[in-house]
């Protein structure tokens, strides 16, 4: 594995490094995230392993201090975790010759946060879901789009989104937010 | 814009899904049984129904599932959603 070793003058870099944002869009740097797919029969032993509950609903974040598992299907979780945290080997241990699949993809996407009152009708500019209370409540998450992006969707809170974008889309959704912004500026 | 309800995910916009074309069309368990005619059916003819039809979609921006789904391709209601491996209601 030496040849994979990341050298120590290697720096990470956003997509949207160098965009600050303001109070109510603002992009979030680094983290840690894991694609997670794990048939019925291992759910229980990796759940124990990760420290996360694999259980909630399809569509719905386990969060767990800092760390949350948001099951995007019925049998998919993406993991965002901090970034020094490397489950795989604990994930191995809880399965030994069980099925499963981990791949970590902390670079492929990267995240923005969307908060305040008029955050969801924010969203909806671009967003196809039903975003009220009722149909989209706190701590649903769930894969979507936004305009042509593929995005993760998660309602941390009633006025707080958490989108994540895949790299190469950033800039765009990025642009697309602000373009929208303009209209709730006060 | 239909609503399409994923048996995951529940009633999603049709902009998340992808169309899999008809359901139910069965590859044939021996394929080396199978004759020109029969590849001919089996690859390219499909039923074109006015009124009930069920059909393979996929919810691409969501759960990423295949599921079948009955439409009536007249009036475009939408009568059930079912999982792969589900008989057809
Ligand atoms: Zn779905």
């Amino acid at each position: 594995m030496d040849n994979l070793a990341i050298p120590p003058a290697a720096m990470r870099r956003s997509s949207l490094s160098g965009q600050e944002g303001g109070p109510t869009c603002r992009p979030i740097a680094g983290g840690g995230r894991f694609s997670l797919r794990l048939p019925p029969a291992s759910r229980q032993p990796a759940a124990l392993a990760l420290g996360l509950d694999l259980e909630a609903n399809i569509n719905r974040a386990a969060v767990s201090g800092g760390r949350a598992a948001l099951r995007l299907g019925p049998d998919e979780w993406l993991l965002l975790l901090p970034e020094a945290e490397a489950p795989a080997a604990a994930l191995a241990g809880a399965l030994p010759g069980g099925l499963y699949a981990l791949t970590e993809i902390s670079h492929r996407q990267t995240a923005i946060v969307l908060e305040g009152g008029a955050a969801a009708d924010r969203l909806n500019a671009g967003c196809p879901l039903d975003l009220d209370l009722a149909a989209f409540p706190v701590g649903m998450a769930t894969r979507t789009l936004f305009f042509k992006a593929e995005i993760v969707l998660w309602r941390q809170s009633e006025t707080c989104f958490h989108l994540e974008v895949w790299r190469s889309f950033a800039p765009y959704v990025w642009e697309l937010l602000g373009v929208i912004g303009r209209e709730y500026a006060s | 814009m239909l609503l399409i309800p994923c048996p995951y995910c529940g009633p999603r916009p049709e902009i998340e899904f992808a169309y899999g074309g008809e359901a139910h069309v069965v590859r044939a368990a021996d394929p080396r049984q199978v004759d020109d005619a029969g590849w001919t059916e089996f690859l390219y003819f499909r039923n074109n129904p006015r009124g009930d039809h069920a059909e393979r979609w996929r919810h691409a921006f969501g759960c990423g599932r295949f599921f079948n789904v009955k439409r009536n391709t007249y009036t475009d209601q939408i009568e059930a959603s079912y999982r792969i491996g589900e008989t057809r209601p």
